[in-house]
């Protein structure tokens, strides 16, 4: 035992030597046929397992569209749920490839936890879910209150900010898991529930009586939620990048799963690119020629994602808001392929 | 001396024949009497038996009242159960009863963890069965062909069967499979490590003695988490284990190291002159412990062993930490569910649990009793 | 480490000639160094590919994450802990919360225990029946579903803060957990203080006397009433020479929850059901095995010393019987402490949650963090069974 502990503190206080690239998980990915992606443990919108089992959301369509320009089948996808708690530690250890879960873009994140973020999938800000029996309008009269959420988010960091600021008394519990997160909530054990607000309208999906329940107005931080990957594998960060880019550049290029392969012809010099039709952009990222086709055919653009998932064409019904593209006036902004 | 006779007509006062025994007066014999002295020997104890009485009768009452008597039986939604004063909701249970029994497993290939439960029925049964024949057939179906079987027919992509990665298996499914290979794999590996903590040889009993002690010293989530997320930063990058047998590798070690101090005790209570027996007879070390020493010192400790069993057999919900819906995982997740919001889901699933659980266990427990009893060679003291 | 006694080591295997393969001794080294080779290699192996993967991912290693601000809230801190506390601070309030926990459910499982493990044994039919129908329902459901049930089943039972249970207006049970007055100790509660440790001292005198005397002259000394009036009553005739100056703080509704007062949380109040129910279940049994262990004649020798059941129970039979239940009595307990790690799941913020969980998310350094956690517990296990251990030998029959 005694051993097991030197080793492990040897181990733990490993001087850094930076550089040297890991194994390369395109290779991996390509040799298992299968895309390793850790999402959410079930949060509607985002990634969630339907009556059959199969994970469906935006965060899972990401981890699809990766497959499909890779494997080009979307459902060669291994979804791992995983806990707030355990994300990081599964994407440093290689348990999974991709982390598609509603995960802050934060700079220590980005720094010390050994990974990179590509893209903000999707723009939010923290909220709070009171009952509307309580008869509270805003935060701020929160004072003294109960919160719950989820140990070991950004959410956990900046609840206790906003209290603080605004000397507001309060009281944190947090779960480990989403589940009794909500169940406490839902059982009076606070008066407030607390996450990025998408999660909230989310989650009042699964409350018994939703109408009970009221997101308040206030938005009390910035949660840009972004995928992330591994550090030390660029080849990789870059693909799970451009995939995002991909779907955004589609969108603003109106091209969909329905038009895609009439889109082939289009004699746009931009769609040509993007497809494949002329250059090999494709092949540079590591992956091929039609990779954008195989993308948007598979699975659709970022639009078309958002729709199903959390939009329009959704229970959810959020609207484009900051995620719109930037042409739109949201912030989605594609960067161009060439 | 002579035969004296001491009844005669010069002593009428002598009986010569046996009187009937008269029955015991009632205040000490049939209910009556029982009851005066089990149950109200005294105020104190009067008193005792009336409230254990009132809180057995309450009790009952409450369980029978909400599971049967007010239970809701039919139903498809939460609308069946929602109304004020009802009991237990079954159609909860009954409308996932599928995915309790195997998580999202496939609903098509249901059949497959069907065949592999009933087979595992079939050949437990007779090998538990002590009158049954055919033992040695028996066992070595169930210990090496079984397993061989079960894995093929769950895990698939072989024989044409599609393969359902072991992310999809859950519920009654998980918790069976984690619990039957953990009991399969503890056993052997807590027999060595215990006689290897009493081995004499220096360094493979520090090795015993420092993997038990720190398996025993640490707590199983904890365990859990590092196999299921720490794991592959310590092993050559491209090197993956499935996620299940990791976790299940992790519930199997940290009873080992139960088992081989439950095994320790007894071989510590082996007498000294058995040791010396089998020596005399010319025995080496491993023919002396397998036939000599372990058949008496594991005979000692079913008892132990079989409460081990049931350790793990509890320990298997602690799977959920690593987001593997066993069978109360997966009880839990469906109190989420919004369909069947009522004020008595939580409380039909937790019942329905624990009739579960407790059905596994206190059977395993009668049935070591059993054996124990069984395999008494009378030599208690 | 907790290695007590050995019985009789397998003896030295015949010694041949004949071959080197067959000397014991050749063959004990082949096996440790075959051990030795495999252990150093799985270490070794772990050790590097642990370097190589942190350095190429680039995640930050060494402690010094513990003086980093924290930044989270924790809702039962029994130190000073607010936000701005760094990561070593929140550790040391998480290891007072599980060793509270711990602490808590051990006194309860072990009152819990002893009353259900005599109770099994006892005369009274109905009581042994209610008895081991308890031992067989706790000891067969796993510890998770009592856990969740206590929290989950029974805390959605409980009533809102404006509805609180009240036992005789002082006392609110709520879903936010039981509201109990509290003493608040003003200028010059000193003396109480003072009188309080002078009482103590007084007891521990009183009871070497009452023994000395009961040696001597077999005269009896109601040690225990007197204890009790002297520890209550002396620094209550102390504080009131002083004027009294304890004032007591009500629990109070205002705004959402009761203020003042102290509190227990729900979470730490689930646990701790739960925990000592659980393993009173075991613990019954233990103390049942141990009393049946002392020999029925020890029982009749009391008796015929004109004992009363009670006082021969007390005196004769408990002390022997706690011989043989000490081992396994130290195992319930540090399974206890283990256990409480599944706080967890119902939010207590105690080692696994706080730090196991929190800090690791926010700091990502997985192996510091589960070394320290798995090692906190190694040597809670460690010093609880060494003195356990010492316990255990000095209530041990010292033989021939």
């Amino acid at each position: 035992m005694k051993k097991i502990l030197t080793a492990l503190a040897l181990g733990a206080s490993a001087v850094f030597a930076s550089g040297a690239a890991g194994a390369a998980t395109l290779d991996q990915v390509k040799k298992d046929g299968v895309l390793k992606c850790g999402v959410s443990t079930g949060l509607p919108g985002f990634s969630n397992p339907n009556e059959k089992g199969e994970w469906t959301g935006l965060d899972v369509d990401l981890c699809r569209a990766v497959a499909a320009a890779i494997l080009d089948d979307p459902t060669k996808v291994r979804f791992t749920p995983l806990t707030a708690k355990d994300r990081f530690t599964a994407l440093q250890s290689g348990e999974v490839d991709v982390l598609s879960r509603n995960s802050t873009w934060t700079s220590s994140r980005d720094a010390t936890q050994g990974l990179n973020f590509t893209a903000a999938n999707y723009y939010d800000g923290q909220g709070f879910l009171v009952r509307k029996a309580l008869g509270v309008k805003s935060a701020m009269e929160l004072n003294g209150a109960s919160v719950c959420t989820q140990s070991g988010t950004t959410t956990e960091l900046n609840v206790a900010d906003f209290f603080r600021t605004n000397n507001l008394q309060y009281e944190v519990v947090a779960f480990q898991g989403q589940e009794e997160t909500l169940k406490a909530y839902e059982s009076g054990r606070c008066e407030v529930f607390t996450s990025d607000s998408s999660q909230l309208y989310a989650l009042r999906l699964k409350l018994a009586n939703k109408d009970e329940h009221m997101v308040l107005p206030e938005l009390i931080s910035k949660e840009p939620l972004a995928t992330a990957v591994r550090q030390g594998d660029d080849q990789w960060f870059d693909i799970v990048k451009w995939v995002h880019f991909a779907m955004l550049n589609a969108e603003e290029a109106g091209v969909t799963s329905k038009n895609v392969q009439e889109m082939l012809s289009s004699p746009n010099p931009d769609i040509r690119r993007m497809l494949g039709v002329e250059g090999n952009f494709g092949e540079q990222l590591g992956l091929t020629k039609d990779w954008v086709v195989r993308i948007v055919g598979k699975v659709g653009n970022y639009g078309e994602a958002f729709d199903r998932n959390v939009g329009a064409g959704s229970p959810l019904q959020i609207e484009r808001g900051k995620n719109a593209l930037w042409t739109k006036g949201g912030l989605q902004y594609g960067p161009p392929i060439r | 001396m002579t035969d004296t006779t001491i009844a005669g007509p010069d002593r009428p006062f002598i009986r010569t024949e046996m009187l009937t025994p008269q029955p015991p007066p009632t205040a000490v014999s049939g209910f009556a009497g029982w009851a005066r002295q089990n149950l109200f020997s005294g105020p104190m104890n009067a008193l005792l038996t009336l409230v254990c009485a009132a809180l057995a009768v309450y009790l009952l009452w409450v369980f029978i009242d909400f599971l049967l008597l007010r239970a809701v039986w039919t139903g498809t939604n939460r609308e069946a159960c929602i109304a004020p004063g009802v009991g237990a909701c079954w159609p909860f249970i009954t409308n996932r009863f599928g995915q309790l029994l195997y998580g999202f497993y496939p609903a098509d290939e249901h059949w497959r963890p069907a065949t592999v439960f009933f087979v595992a029925v079939a050949l437990i049964v007779p090998l538990l069965t002590p009158s049954a024949p055919y033992k040695k057939a028996n066992a070595l179906l169930f210990f090496v062909a079984f397993p061989i079987f079960a894995f093929v027919m769950l895990h698939g992509g072989y024989f044409g069967l599609r393969t359902v990665e072991t992310r999809a298996w859950g519920g009654l499914l998980v918790t069976l499979v984690v619990a039957t290979t953990g009991i399969v794999a503890s056993l052997p590996l807590g027999i060595l490590l215990a006689l290897g903590r009493r081995s004499k040889l220096p360094l493979i009993k520090f090795v015993s003695i420092a993997f038990i002690e720190f398996w025993r010293g640490v707590p199983l989530i904890t365990v859990l988490f590092f196999a299921t997320y720490m794991l592959p930063l310590f092993l050559p990058s491209g090197w993956t284990i499935d996620g299940l047998l990791r976790a299940l590798v992790g519930v199997a070690l940290f009873s080992a190291a139960y088992m081989a101090e439950v095994v320790r005790g007894g071989l510590q209570a082996i007498p000294k002159g058995q040791y010396e027996g089998a020596m005399a007879m010319g025995l080496r070390y491993w023919p002396m412990m397998l036939l000599i020493v372990l058949p008496q010192a594991l005979k000692l400790v079913i008892p132990g062993i079989v409460n081990t069993f049931i350790g793990l057999f509890k320990d298997t919900t602690l799977v959920a930490i690593v987001s593997i819906f066993d069978f109360l995982g997966i009880i839990r997740a469906a109190f989420a569910d919004p369909n069947w919001a009522t004020p008595m889901t939580v409380y039909t699933g937790f019942a329905f649990a624990g009739i579960v659980y407790f059905v596994f266990c206190y059977g395993m427990s009668r049935y070591s009793r059993f054996v124990e009893e069984r395999l008494d060679t009378g030599h208690k003291r | 480490m907790a290695i007590t006694h050995e019985g009789p080591a397998p003896a030295e295997p015949v010694r041949s000639r004949s071959s080197i393969l067959n000397d014991a001794r050749f063959r004990g080294l082949v096996a440790q160094a075959v051990v030795a080779a495999i252990v150093v290699f799985a270490i070794g192996m772990m050790v590097w590919n642990a370097q190589t993967n942190l350095a190429n991912q680039r995640i930050a290693s060494g402690f010094g994450f513990l003086n980093q601000t924290a930044g989270f809230g924790i809702n039962q801190t029994m130190v000073e802990y607010n936000e701005t506390s760094t990561y070593g601070r929140a550790l040391l309030v998480a290891v007072i919360n599980t060793l509270m926990v711990a602490g808590v459910g051990i006194v309860f499982a072990t009152i819990l225990g002893f009353l259900v493990g005599v109770g099994r044994l006892s005369k009274n039919w109905m009581v042994r029946q209610v008895c081991t129908a308890y031992v067989e329902v706790t000891r067969n459901l796993p510890l998770l579903f009592h856990i969740l049930f206590w929290y989950l089943a029974v805390l959605a039972a409980m009533p809102a803060a404006r509805n609180s249970y009240s036992l005789f207006g002082e006392i609110y049970i709520n879903n936010r957990g039981i509201y109990i007055p509290r003493f608040v100790f003003g200028e010059g509660s000193g003396v109480g203080l003072i009188a309080f440790a002078i009482a103590v001292v007084g007891v521990i005198v009183l009871k070497k006397w009452a023994t000395a005397r009961r040696n001597a002259t077999g005269q009896q000394f109601p040690v225990f009433w007197t204890s009790v009036g002297l520890l209550i009553g002396l620094p209550l005739i102390a504080l009131l020479a002083v004027g009294f100056p304890v004032t007591i703080d009500h629990p109070v509704l205002k705004g959402f929850n009761f203020s003042g007062g102290s509190r227990l949380l729900p979470e730490f109040a689930a646990l701790v059901i739960a925990l000592s129910i659980y393993t009173g279940g075991f613990i019954a049994e233990i103390v049942r095995a141990g009393i049946k262990a002392v020999n029925y004649g020890q029982s009749e020798a009391a008796a015929s010393l004109g004992l009363k059941s009670g006082l021969a129970t007390r005196l004769v039979v408990i002390p022997q019987a706690l011989r043989v239940m000490i081992p396994p009595l130290t195992s319930q307990y540090l399974n206890l402490t283990k256990n409480s790690s599944l706080a967890a799941f119902v939010g207590y913020p105690e080692l696994v949650q706080v730090f196991a969980g929190t800090t690791l998310n926010q700091t990502g350094q997985a192996i510091e963090i589960i070394a320290i956690t798995m090692g906190i517990y190694l040597v809670i296990s460690l010093v609880t069974s060494a003195f356990m251990n010492w316990y255990n030998q000095r209530v041990a029959l010292i033989e021939r």
